[in-house]
């Protein structure tokens, strides 16, 4: 197939072509990606994620440019997210991106979280795998943390910066059940900024709580002056040279890859459902049969599996 | 003002008046079901005393000249002097801005008004990649003093007043400015204008940045300081709130955020130690005349008499002048209409009215082509007689403030000021306008407004004569102004010129003592000077302080 | 083919290329792309035609739309459509929006702009152009 030879040879417009068939679930484009995965699991995927206004953006295009001083290829995945009523976006992390837009070794590409709640989809970890065969060395996520996000984005990267800002009600955004857990490197950003001290330390506190064994660092950045950045980076290699001892890198993956797996099964069999006339329409009779008592949902639901299996 | 007892009746008689409207109002029903201001606000069918019950005469209104300023910041406002005729001009070279300077000042104009190309606003040279295309198409494209020379050749600087429409270079314009003047033999004491400076708003809605909010901060700091001492009679900064309703606000946004930028470069001066009535004199503010006449007026009485009260109660100034808010207007561009242009000349007189009821010290008129391009003189000379027969024919100008005491624009007057302050405040909160920049709280309240009358005028809801009503079918406009390219390879060659003929050494020597200027904490106007004295461009000085200060950073409102 | 149905978001490129700081129309448009259902990029202010050439391909948009009250039109336009051929990317649809004369878009069409919206245009004549105008 052409498209898979161009992405092979790293060809960028192949590469884009195939993310966005791959948004719209174009068989074709599946097929591709069922022939190449192999090829895939090479890129390093950092994950960067915290509340807007944060300055993820900035964060992000300073840590690029700074891998890019190495020469290594870089992909960049912004997630913004879908208006739930219209469908539409507006996706701007370009906007704090700009100089990335002329550099030949860096693929920036923005994606609607299109219904999926966490804005890490399907159609997000197939991005990560076509610029992982594309070429990039390393490939950031960027995406807000609201609700379950941040969960979501840990699932699919190997090292998850978790970014604060000094003044945000960081103390309560810190305190929200299952945060700490996710953040494998922490980032104070905007740190020249009143209060920076007191955030980081808030954080380390609750750090204080955790018994894993890895202890993330807690670094003070000012993305927007480029400082800090040399130091946030070494923390992420740290991380990543942690989880290459003794195998932890594979167990990560693959813990990811069975979330992977368990939501590409999930969203199958309601596709199927929905995709079949008939069962669809069984869907929406069940559906108002468990609103007015017909029947109670497990029944239900327990119905819909079988006609699917 | 009013006693209690005859106040209770009024209201009364005028609820029972609104309750028999609306019985009717099946049967005989009003044009519209909500009567609201140009920027939305609601209008009441009838206002009386009732609705300006709490109002005080002496310390609402008070007398002209005088604290709170509200009837205007002159004695006699224009019986003693008409407001400065001041039209925006600059296109293309230097000489050709140099005659439209002429032609101005031959037809009556009182000041001059400089329109910067986009490349020199940004500080770039015309030779700069990032120009390509752009030499000469907005403004006049001045690289170096000596294409300043050129645009006030034959205008005696001692003889008139010109505002700079500059702001991230004002530093650099103003000392070229000021070199032009030592050339002609006119020493700094004696110039007199405006340089509009004002960076925050170039953040919030006109994208003309350089630096960052600190360093651009640090430069108006600079220019307060270099003035008050060396160039008395200048205005040294004109905060701006046109360009905020034209990005979309409403009236009172356009109050509450313009003044809440005030409020930043005052806290700024006087953090850099700077005594309040040392430069507080030398502000000056520069307004839009938008359509909704009698809310411009009102908007116009609300933001003296609320900037008075804050330059007192907040920052404690004595000098009177201090605390006396003058203002320029410019009629609001973005209200004119690429169809049937005529209607325009029409909008900007109810628009000159509305600066002129409201008490601006100058004004600037649109053209009525301008929705379509920079105007011709033809049509620039029709904008200035539009303030001349208002000056001269319309009788509004024998005396002082003369809508006071309408009920509706002194209740109009009070609501503005309110919501007005309520934006400070709400903006102090947040740490104050340069905060509330990064946070993107005005970029977004500017913007949700905008897209409200976005939507209205596309339901037409409000209706635009001309566009969404009353449309004809219209042949393509002829004998538009153009800006062609050559102007940008002219520049370029004069560049090569003066960098061959000038001396370099001089200039690389300006060039390090002002890196180590902008590095350390002196004022960095001297040090300007001495690189303009020498010719080093607009290019090389904004690079040197690029270089220091970083760039500014755009974040996303949307 | 153009005019079909779309079951699949269109998304569009919104930006200001050269040195024009205004941005409220482009602001405008971006929000009512996204309220039709849109994906819209929005690269922000002073874009360089490669910038913008660079992110309509990464982004595999459907249509670039760009906004310019500068006077510059004439210059980055065309150069904005001549990168987008360059790279095989002329399956994207150009159109644009600011001040910008009616005599100067006979120039602007024949150099790879399809449509150009001038002052007063509704937003929802964009949105229909762009819908029945895209080539995928």
């Amino acid at each position: 197939m052409e498209l898979a030879e161009r992405l092979l040879m790293g060809d960028r417009r192949a590469a884009a072509r195939l993310i966005t068939m791959m948004e719209n679930k174009d068989p074709e484009a599946q097929e591709i990606m069922r022939q190449l995965y192999s090829q895939s699991g090479k890129a390093y995927v950092i994950g960067i994620t915290g509340p807007p206004g944060a300055g993820k953006s900035t964060l992000t295009d300073k840590l690029v440019k700074h891998v890019r001083k190495t020469g290594a290829k870089v992909g960049v995945i912004a997630v913004d997210p879908t208006s739930p009523f219209t469908g539409g976006a507006i996706l701007g992390d370009r906007v704090r991106m700009s100089d990335l837009a002329t550099d030949p070794g860096v693929f920036v590409r923005s994606m609607g979280a299109r219904g999926h709640l966490g804005g890490i989809s399907e159609a997000t970890s197939a991005a990560v795998k076509i610029l992982d065969i594309y070429g990039a060395e390393y490939i950031f996520i960027e995406t807000v943390g609201v609700g379950q996000s941040e969960v979501d984005i840990v699932k699919n990267s190997d090292t998850t910066v978790m970014v604060s800002v000094p003044g945000l009600g960081d103390d309560i955004q810190a305190i929200k059940a299952g945060v700490m857990e996710i953040g494998d490197v922490f980032a104070v950003n905007k740190a020249d900024r009143d209060g920076a001290n007191r955030t980081a330390r808030e954080i380390e506190m609750m750090l204080d709580f955790s018994h894993a064994d890895w202890r993330p660092p807690v670094k003070m950045v000012v993305a927007v002056d480029s400082k800090g950045i040399e130091e946030l980076f070494a923390a992420i290699e740290d991380h990543r040279h942690y989880m290459m001892e003794d195998g932890k890198f594979t167990l990560r993956r693959a813990e990811n890859a069975r979330n992977e797996l368990l939501e590409m099964v999930k969203s199958r069999i309601v596709e199927q459902l929905l995709n079949h006339d008939v069962k669809a329409e069984r869907v929406e009779q069940l559906a108002m049969d468990v609103a007015t008592r017909v029947i109670d949902p497990l029944t239900a639901a327990e119905e819909l599996i079988q006609s699917v299996l | 003002m009013y006693e209690k007892e005859k106040i209770d009746a009024l209201k009364a008689k005028v609820n029972a008046y609104n309750e028999k409207t609306e019985a009717s109002l099946a049967k005989r029903p009003e044009r519209y079901k909500v009567f609201e201001t140009g920027s939305g606000e609601p209008v009441n069918r009838l206002y009386t005393p009732v609705d300006v019950e709490g109002l005080n005469y002496e310390t609402d209104l008070g007398i002209p000249g005088q604290f709170p300023y509200t009837r205007g910041v002159q004695p006699t406002m224009y019986r003693g002097q008409l407001w400065t005729m001041r039209m925006y001009a600059g296109f293309a070279t230097a000489e050709e801005s140099n005659k439209r300077y002429k032609f101005l000042v031959e037809q009556g104009s009182s000041g001059l008004s400089v329109a910067f190309d986009l490349p020199t606003q940004i500080g770039y040279d015309s030779d700069h990649s990032l120009s390509e295309g752009e030499v000469g198409k907005v403004g006049v494209a001045i690289d170096s003093l000596a294409d300043m020379e050129i645009l006030f050749d034959g205008i005696p600087l001692d003889k008139v007043s010109t505002s700079m429409t500059i702001n991230a270079p004002a530093s650099v314009l103003l000392a070229m400015y000021i070199a032009v003047g030592e050339k002609q033999g006119v020493s700094a004491e004696k110039l007199r204008g405006t340089i509009q400076n004002d960076i925050l708003k170039e953040y919030i809605a006109r994208g003309t940045y350089i630096f960052p909010t600190d360093p651009s901060m640090r430069l108006i700091t600079d220019i307060f300081e270099f003035c008050s001492k060396e160039v008395p009679q200048w205005n040294t900064i004109s905060i701006s709130g046109y360009h905020i309703r034209e990005a979309g606000s409403t009236a009172a946004q356009e109050v509450g955020f313009t003044l809440a930028d005030g409020i930043a470069y005052v806290e700024a001066a006087i953090k850099a130690g700077l005594d309040v009535d040392s430069f507080a004199p030398r502000l000056s503010f520069f307004f839009n005349a938008h359509n909704d006449l009698l809310e411009e007026v009102a908007k116009f009485r609300a933001a003296r008499r609320l900037w008075a009260k804050i330059m007192k109660d907040r920052f404690g100034a004595k000098d009177p002048k201090s605390m006396a808010l003058k203002f320029h207007t410019q009629t609001g561009g973005s209200t004119l209409t690429a169809q049937q242009p005529d209607n325009n000349i029409v909008r900007v007189a109810i628009q000159t009215l509305a600066a002129v009821l409201g008490g601006t010290q100058s004004l600037h008129t649109n053209s009525k082509d301008e929705a379509l391009a920079l105007p011709t003189e033809a049509s620039v000379q029709v904008a200035l007689r539009t303030q001349q027969i208002v000056g001269y024919e319309s009788g509004v100008t024998n005396t002082v403030d003369p809508l006071a005491g309408s009920y509706y624009i002194e209740a109009k007057t009070s609501e503005i000021e309110e919501q007005a302050m309520a934006y400070i405040r709400k903006i102090d909160e947040l740490g104050g306008a340069p905060r509330a920049i990064d946070l993107g709280y005005i970029q977004q309240e500017i913007m949700d407004a905008s897209y409200k009358y976005q939507k209205e005028v596309e339901s037409s809801q409000r209706i635009v004569v001309g566009m969404n009503k009353y449309q004809v079918e219209e042949a393509a406009p002829q004998g538009l102004l153009r800006v062609d390219l050559s102007v940008g390879e002219n520049q370029k060659a004069r560049l090569a010129e003066l960098r061959a003929k000038r001396d370099n050494t001089a200039v690389e020597a300006t060039l390090a003592a002002l890196k180590t200027a902008c590095e350390g904490t002196e004022n960095v106007m001297p040090f300007i000077l001495d690189a303009v004295r020498v010719y080093a461009t607009l290019g090389e000085i904004c690079g040197v302080m690029r270089e220091v200060f970083g760039e500014y950073q755009q974040s996303v409102n949307l | 083919m153009g005019g079909s149905i779309m079951d699949r978001p269109i998304r569009v490129l919104v930006s200001k290329p050269g040195l024009d700081g205004h941005d409220r129309g482009a602001k405008v448009i971006a929000r009512a792309l996204r309220d039709a259902g849109m994906e819209v990029i929005y690269t922000g202010l002073r874009q360089t035609p490669e910038q913008i050439t660079n992110a309509a391909i990464q982004e595999d948009v459907d249509c670039v739309a760009v906004s310019i009250l500068s006077g510059a039109h004439g210059t980055l336009i065309p150069k904005i459509a001549e990168l987008l051929k360059k790279e095989g990317a002329d399956d994207v649809l150009l159109v644009a929006g600011g001040v910008i004369p009616q005599e100067d878009i006979p120039f602007l069409k024949e150099h790879g702009v399809a449509e150009v919206f001038t002052p007063g245009t509704p937003t929802d004549v964009t949105i229909q152009f762009i819908r029945n105008n895209i080539k995928r």
